[in-house]
């Protein structure tokens, strides 16, 4: 079968986000950016898939600048077959990525599609359950485990008390949680392999979709500062203090 | 015109989620309608009724809801749209799963994990693990929206709203729930508990982390974990606090051998005073405790379930 995978490309985990003086966003000016690390989940779990031989093809695709076929090279380094770039500068909502990924997925017809559960810019996640809505695919979300069944994915999803396990039709959308997988490095000569994968270069408007923004963003600014307190000396100060302030 | 809230529950209880949605979706649009969708749910139903400001409770009791599997909860959901302009449900894992089917079936964008209602079109969400706040306006036709509920106040109980039974809408079929292994605990639930007491690396094993339910025990408080902690396999997943896991905002959070990730302060940060205990005395941690101790868990732990028992805790 067929595995299709979206990677965004977004400012590094690692970084400290800085929001810009003049409220229209955060500082992504010579910023490090890398693969969304749910997406790299969503990569190594489809990877996997390919090695246990339940998968056949894995393609990859990314929606965003120029710049988003390097996290596509990092797909690719990381077991991927191939990469479809659906290239805009614009910040596009999620309901959007969900309409091109659905005509992709009525021209590539996969039988599983994964991605990360949400994005760590936008956090809003939506994607994944979107684009199973506008299939009208079952879906799997927030995975922890997968196994794959004759027509049939088992899916143990992190839920607020603990996990369930939901059986989903294939066709199926599944999105990745922290613990499903580590993902794998890149070796050197994969990296160089993946340099003569093939990625093919698209727009939103060759998928008929409008990506024009419908909420507007009025502006972003910096959570409110928590000031540190006081250090206290003993265990015992600590009770007291924790007395007086009436919480325990 | 009205606003709809998913009801947050296990077919027994009503969780306070449910409420503080509620608070949230009464400052968008009134009256206020809960909707309770589950199997032999009918006490659910009867403690959504009484939240302050609900005028309607629509009860769609059917073995086809037993675990609102978002499949099933889409169709429900979209029949009712019309009558709503907004449909707000908790930001919860449930929440999260099944709104944006909602908002993608009826081609609007959904508002994820509003954190204010600043007016009936403009909410404020955090963005970047709560690093940095947007501010939007959703000038929209239906607003789709999951409520943070930590932000928002519940707003008690004096309504006596009718329960209306509405007719279950047909399977799709696509998926269907199998089994759940849900974390059994006396303790109180991490998101609603006005104490909490969370163990990190520095525990070392999960044996280790016996300590820190001791002094939750003593103190009532819930457990709660870093990521760093449930990594390393000390804990199961649900007990993390933080961006990927739960955010939560009790009265004290007590840190235990956790250093202060940004990812980690994103979940817990809100709380109402922060205590932390680390053997570090550069822990990124201190900076947001308004108490901090630096010491050896290993023995200050002991010494504070000493010193709570002395005090009578």
């Amino acid at each position: 079968m067929k595995v299709l995978v979206p990677v965004k490309r977004v400012i590094d985990f690692n970084v400290k986000v800085r929001v810009k003086s003049d409220q229209t966003g955060v500082d992504l000016a010579n910023v490090k950016m890398s693969m969304n690390p749910f997406d790299e989940i969503a990569v190594e779990e489809a990877v996997r898939l390919k090695e246990q031989g339940k998968a056949a093809e894995i393609v990859v695709v990314s929606i965003g600048p120029g710049q988003a076929r390097e996290t596509l090279r990092t797909a690719l380094a990381m077991g991927a077959d191939r990469g479809i770039l659906v290239k805009s500068d614009a910040d596009i909502e999620p309901l959007a990525v969900a309409k091109i990924l659905k005509a992709i997925v009525e021209e590539e017809k996969p039988e599983l599609v994964i991605t990360g559960k949400q994005a760590i810019d936008d956090d809003s996640n939506q994607t994944g359950q979107m684009l199973a809505a506008l299939l009208g695919w079952g879906q799997g979300t927030f995975a922890h485990k997968l196994e794959l069944e004759g027509g049939e994915a088992k899916i143990e999803r992190e839920v607020d008390g603990g996990l369930q396990t939901v059986e989903v039709k294939l066709p199926a959308v599944m999105t990745t949680d922290l613990r499903l997988n580590e993902p794998r490095y890149a070796s050197l000569p994969n990296i160089m392999k993946a340099k003569k994968k093939p990625i093919a270069e698209k727009t939103p408007a060759d998928y008929g979709v409008d990506v024009t923004p419908r909420l507007k963003v009025l502006k972003v600014t910096e959570p409110a500062k928590r000031q540190a307190g006081i250090k206290v000396k003993s265990v015992a100060e600590l009770v007291d203090k924790l007395s007086e302030a009436g919480v325990i | 015109m009205a606003s709809l809230v998913v009801a947050e529950h296990d077919n027994k209880n009503l969780s306070d989620a449910t409420a503080k949605t509620v608070a949230a979706a009464s400052a968008i649009s009134s009256p206020v309608h809960v909707l309770v969708a589950g199997q032999n749910c009918g006490a659910v139903a009867d403690a959504a009724a009484k939240i302050k400001g609900v005028e309607k409770v629509l009860a769609a009791d059917d073995a086809l809801y037993a675990h609102m599997v978002a499949e099933t909860m889409e169709p429900l959901l979209l029949t009712l749209a019309s009558q709503y302009d907004a449909i707000l449900a908790p930001a919860t894992t449930n929440g999260k799963n099944i709104l944006p089917r909602v908002a993608a079936k009826l081609d609007v964008p959904q508002i994820s994990e509003i954190i204010k209602v600043v007016g009936p079109d403009t909410f404020e969400r955090p963005i970047y693990a709560g690093n940095a706040i947007q501010t939007v306006e959703a000038k929209l036709p239906k607003k789709i929206i999951t409520v943070r509920t930590t932000a928002f106040k519940s707003p008690g109980e004096d309504g006596r709203a009718e329960i209306e039974k509405i007719a279950a809408t047909a399977d799709p079929g696509t998926a269907k729930f199998m089994g759940e292994a849900l974390s059994k605990s006396e303790r109180p639930e991490l998101t609603a508990a006005k104490i909490v007491v969370s163990g990190g690396r520095g525990l070392g094993s999960g044996e280790n982390f016996k300590l820190i339910e001791k002094v939750a025990d003593r103190l009532h408080a819930a457990v709660g974990a870093s990521r760093a902690a449930v990594d390393a396999g000390y804990v199961p997943n649900d007990y993390q606090v933080g961006q990927t896991g739960k955010v939560v905002a009790p009265d004290l959070y007590l840190a235990v051998g956790i250093s202060g990730a940004i990812q980690h302060l994103a979940g817990m940060k809100d709380s109402k005073v922060i205590a932390a205990i680390n053997k570090d005395e550069e822990a990124p941690i201190f900076q947001v405790a308004d108490f901090g101790l630096v010491a050896d868990l290993f023995q200050a732990l002991p010494e504070l379930d000493q010193e709570l028992a002395k005090r009578g805790r």
